[in-house]
C-alpha cells in the first residue's frame, strides 16, 4: 500500500479536525474536543478508505456499520459523515445549539449516516455485538466497526459483550479503542489502570491489533479481515488533543471548550498543517 | 403464564425466522423446547441482563424481532439504561419480557420482589403489558410480535381463572369489563384480578355490586373506560401487587383529575411502606398488604360507609 493512497485520508482528518474545532467553540461552545481529536485519524482512515457506505443509500443493506460507542465524541463523526457526502457541511454549524438534532452526544434521529445514537458509555458494543451476531446469522459479509475509548472500559457491560462476542466467534466485528490514555479527570493509569490491556482481549479470545492511532498506513493495516475467526481488536495508541499543541496530553481539553485567542491559536496550528 | 406464552411465541417463530428469543440464563424448563425447535432463532446470552438488551437492540436494528427473557428486576432494572437508550430511542422491535411480576417470588425475598417496574418504565415512550389470565397472556404473544416499538411484558405467576367468553376478540389497549355493577369499580392488572373477582363474588352476597375493569395493556391506556366507570359507578378501587407510587392507582387518578372527573370515593391498594423483608408466598404478602380477596373486601366496605379517598 503506497504512501500516496493515505493522502486522501490525511487530507480528510485535517478537516475533520478544522470542523470539530469550530463545532466546539463556535456557537454552541461543547466540551471534549480532546478525545475528539484523538481518534479523527482513526475516523478518516475508516471514512475515508475502509468503510463500504453510500451516502446516497444510507440503510443500504450490504454497508459497513459504524458505532462511536464514545458518544461524547459526536463532533468528530458528524464532521466525516458530512465530508463523506451523507448530507452538508453547513449543517454541522448548527452543533450543539438551540434547536438543533446535531446534539452533544451523537444521535442518529435526523441524521443520515448515524447507526446508534449513544452518550452514555458501555453501550455501543452489546449494540454492534448485536449486529454482527445478526450479519453471521445471515451469512452476510458487511462488517461492524465499534470506536470506543479507553475509559470505557471500566464500563462492565463492555466486558459482557467482549466475552459474547470472543465466544461466538463474530469475526465481523472491529473495535477500535482510542487509547489516548486520559479519561475525564486523570489518567486512566491512575484511574483504572487497563494494562494489560492486549492481554485482557487476547484473553477473552479476540484478535488482538495494536497501532499507532495516528499512523493511517498502520491503522488502514490493522482493518485488514480476521484471520483467526474471532473478532478483531484494534488497540489504537493515540495523543488525546491530537494536533494542537497546547491541547495534547492535557486532561483540562477533555471538558475545555477554547474560546477566542484559545481558539485562534488552535485554528492557526491546524491551519499550518495543510 | 410464561408457559402459555413462550408455547404461543414458539408457535409464530417457527413461521418467522425474523424472531429471536435471548435469554439471560434462566427458563429452566420453559424454554427448552424453543430451543430444540429452533436453536438458530435462540440464544442463551449468559448472566449478563445489560448484554442482553444491547445484543437485542442490535439484532432488532437489522430487522429481527426480539423476545428477551428474565426474571423480574433482572431483566428491566438491571438494564434499565439499556432499555431506555437502546431500545426506546430507537424504537427498537424488542420485548423485554420478565416472568415473577409482584411477589411471585415472594419466599426468595426483596431481590425477587419486582414491585416497583409499571412505575418506573411507564415513563418511557413504550407499551406495556399485564396479563390477567392464560387467555390474555397467550393473546399477548400474537400482538407484541405483530407490533412494532419496543414493549414491556410483566407475567405473573399467579393468574385468574380464564375470563373471556367464547368468541370474545382480543383487542389490545382495550380495558375488559370482567363483571358488570354500579355500587363500585374495581380495577386491576395482572393476575392479582383472581382476588379482585373473588372479592366482587363476596360482595355481591352482601348487595354490593361492583363492576371489574381489568387492563392488561397498561400504555397506551384505555382512558375511556375510566371516566366511564367514575361517571357510572358509585365509586373507584384499585388493586396492584405494586407500589402505590406511579402504579395503576395512580395512573387511574391521573386520568381523573386530567380529565376532570370526580368519583365518589376512591382508593388505591397496593404494596406501600417500602421494602419487606418478610417473606412468603404470593397469597401470604398479598395478605399482608391488603390485597387478598378479603382486604379487598374490608376496603371497599370501608369506603362504602364513609365515602371518602383511601389507600392503605
Amino acid at each position: 500500500m503506497g504512501i500516496n493512497h493515505m493522502e486522501p485520508s490525511k487530507s480528510l482528518s485535517l478537516r475533520i479536525r478544522k470542523h470539530a474545532l469550530e463545532m466546539t467553540s463556535l456557537g454552541g461552545g461543547s466540551s471534549h474536543i480532546g478525545s475528539i481529536l484523538s481518534m479523527v485519524d482513526i475516523l478518516a482512515v475508516l471514512y475515508g478508505s475502509v468503510l463500504n457506505v453510500d451516502p446516497q443509500q444510507p440503510k443500504w443493506p450490504n454497508r459497513d456499520r459504524f458505532i462511536l460507542s464514545k458518544g461524547h465524541a459526536g463532533a468528530g463523526v458528524y464532521a466525516a459523515l458530512a465530508e463523506r457526502g451523507f448530507f452538508s457541511p453547513d449543517k454541522l454549524k448548527t452543533h450543539y445549539q438551540d434547536g438543533s438534532d446535531l446534539s452533544g452526544h451523537v444521535s442518529h434521529k435526523g441524521i443520515p449516516g448515524v447507526e446508534l445514537s449513544t452518550g452514555s458509555l458501555g453501550h455501543g458494543l452489546s449494540v454492534g455485538t448485536g449486529m454482527a451476531l445478526s450479519a453471521k446469522k445471515r451469512a452476510s459479509r458487511h462488517r461492524v466497526f465499534v470506536v470506543m475509548s479507553d475509559g470505557e472500559c471500566d464500563e462492565g457491560s463492555i466486558w459482557e459483550a467482549a466475552m459474547f462476542a470472543g465466544f461466538h466467534q463474530l469475526h465481523q466485528l472491529f473495535v477500535v479503542i482510542d487509547y489516548n490514555k486520559y479519561q475525564s479527570l486523570t489518567t486512566t493509569t491512575e484511574t483504572l489502570d487497563l494494562e494489560p490491556f492486549a492481554d485482557k482481549w487476547s484473553a477473552f479470545r479476540w484478535e488482538v491489533r495494536e497501532v499507532d492511532g495516528h499512523d493511517h498506513r498502520q491503522l488502514s493495516d490493522a482493518f485488514r479481515p480476521s484471520t483467526t475467526g474471532q473478532p478483531v481488536i484494534v488497540i489504537a495508541h493515540t495523543i488525546k488533543g491530537k494536533g494542537v499543541s497546547f491541547m495534547e496530553n492535557q486532561v483540562l481539553w477533555h471538558y475545555r471548550t477554547a474560546k477566542g485567542e484559545e481558539f485562534n491559536a488552535a485554528m492557526a496550528e491546524l491551519n499550518a498543517q495543510q | 403464564m410464561r408457559d402459555k406464552f413462550i408455547k404461543r411465541v414458539l408457535n409464530i417463530a417457527k413461521n418467522d425466522p425474523s424472531i429471536m428469543l435471548l435469554t439471560g440464563d434462566l427458563g429452566f424448563g420453559v424454554l427448552d423446547e424453543f430451543a430444540k425447535e429452533l436453536p438458530n432463532q435462540f440464544v442463551n446470552v449468559g448472566v449478563a441482563e445489560q448484554n442482553m438488551i444491547g445484543i437485542a437492540a442490535g439484532l432488532a436494528l437489522e430487522g429481527h424481532k426480539l423476545i428477551t427473557y428474565s426474571i423480574g428486576n433482572f431483566g428491566m432494572i438491571r438494564c434499565l439504561e439499556q432499555i431506555r437508550n437502546d431500545l426506546a430511542y430507537h424504537d427498537a422491535n424488542v420485548t423485554v419480557v420478565t416472568v415473577g411480576c409482584g411477589f411471585s417470588y415472594g419466599s426468595l425475598g426483596m431481590s425477587h420482589h419486582a414491585t416497583e417496574d409499571v412505575s418506573i418504565l411507564r415513563t418511557f415512550p413504550i407499551q406495556i403489558y399485564s396479563p390477567g389470565d392464560l387467555w390474555e397472556a397467550e393473546s399477548l404473544a400474537d400482538v407484541v410480535l405483530s407490533k412494532p416499538g419496543t414493549k414491556y411484558l410483566r407475567l405473573d405467576k399467579a393468574f385468574a381463572s380464564n375470563t373471556h367468553h367464547d368468541g370474545e376478540i382480543f383487542l389490545p389497549g382495550k380495558a375488559r369489563i370482567i363483571r358488570e355493577g354500579d355500587d363500585i369499580t374495581l380495577i386491576s392488572t395482572s393476575g392479582i384480578l383472581q382476588e379482585v373477582i373473588n372479592a366482587a363474588d363476596l360482595l355481591a352476597n352482601d348487595g354490593i355490586n361492583a363492576r371489574i375493569v381489568h387492563f392488561n395493556t397498561l400504555k397506551p391506556i384505555d382512558r375511556e373506560a375510566v371516566v366511564t366507570a367514575a361517571e357510572s359507578t358509585g365509586g373507584i378501587v384499585t388493586i396492584e401487587e405494586h407500589v402505590l407510587e406511579g402504579g395503576l392507582g395512580s395512573i387511574v387518578a391521573e386520568i381523573l383529575l386530567d380529565r376532570g372527573v370526580m368519583p365518589r370515593c376512591f382508593g388505591r391498594l397496593g404494596v406501600t411502606g417500602g421494602f419487606t423483608s418478610t417473606v412468603g408466598s404470593q397469597s401470604y404478602l398479598r395478605k399482608k398488604y391488603g390485597i387478598d380477596s378479603e382486604g379487598i373486601i374490608h376496603s371497599v366496605k370501608q369506603l362504602i360507609r364513609q365515602p371518602k379517598s383511601i389507600s392503605n
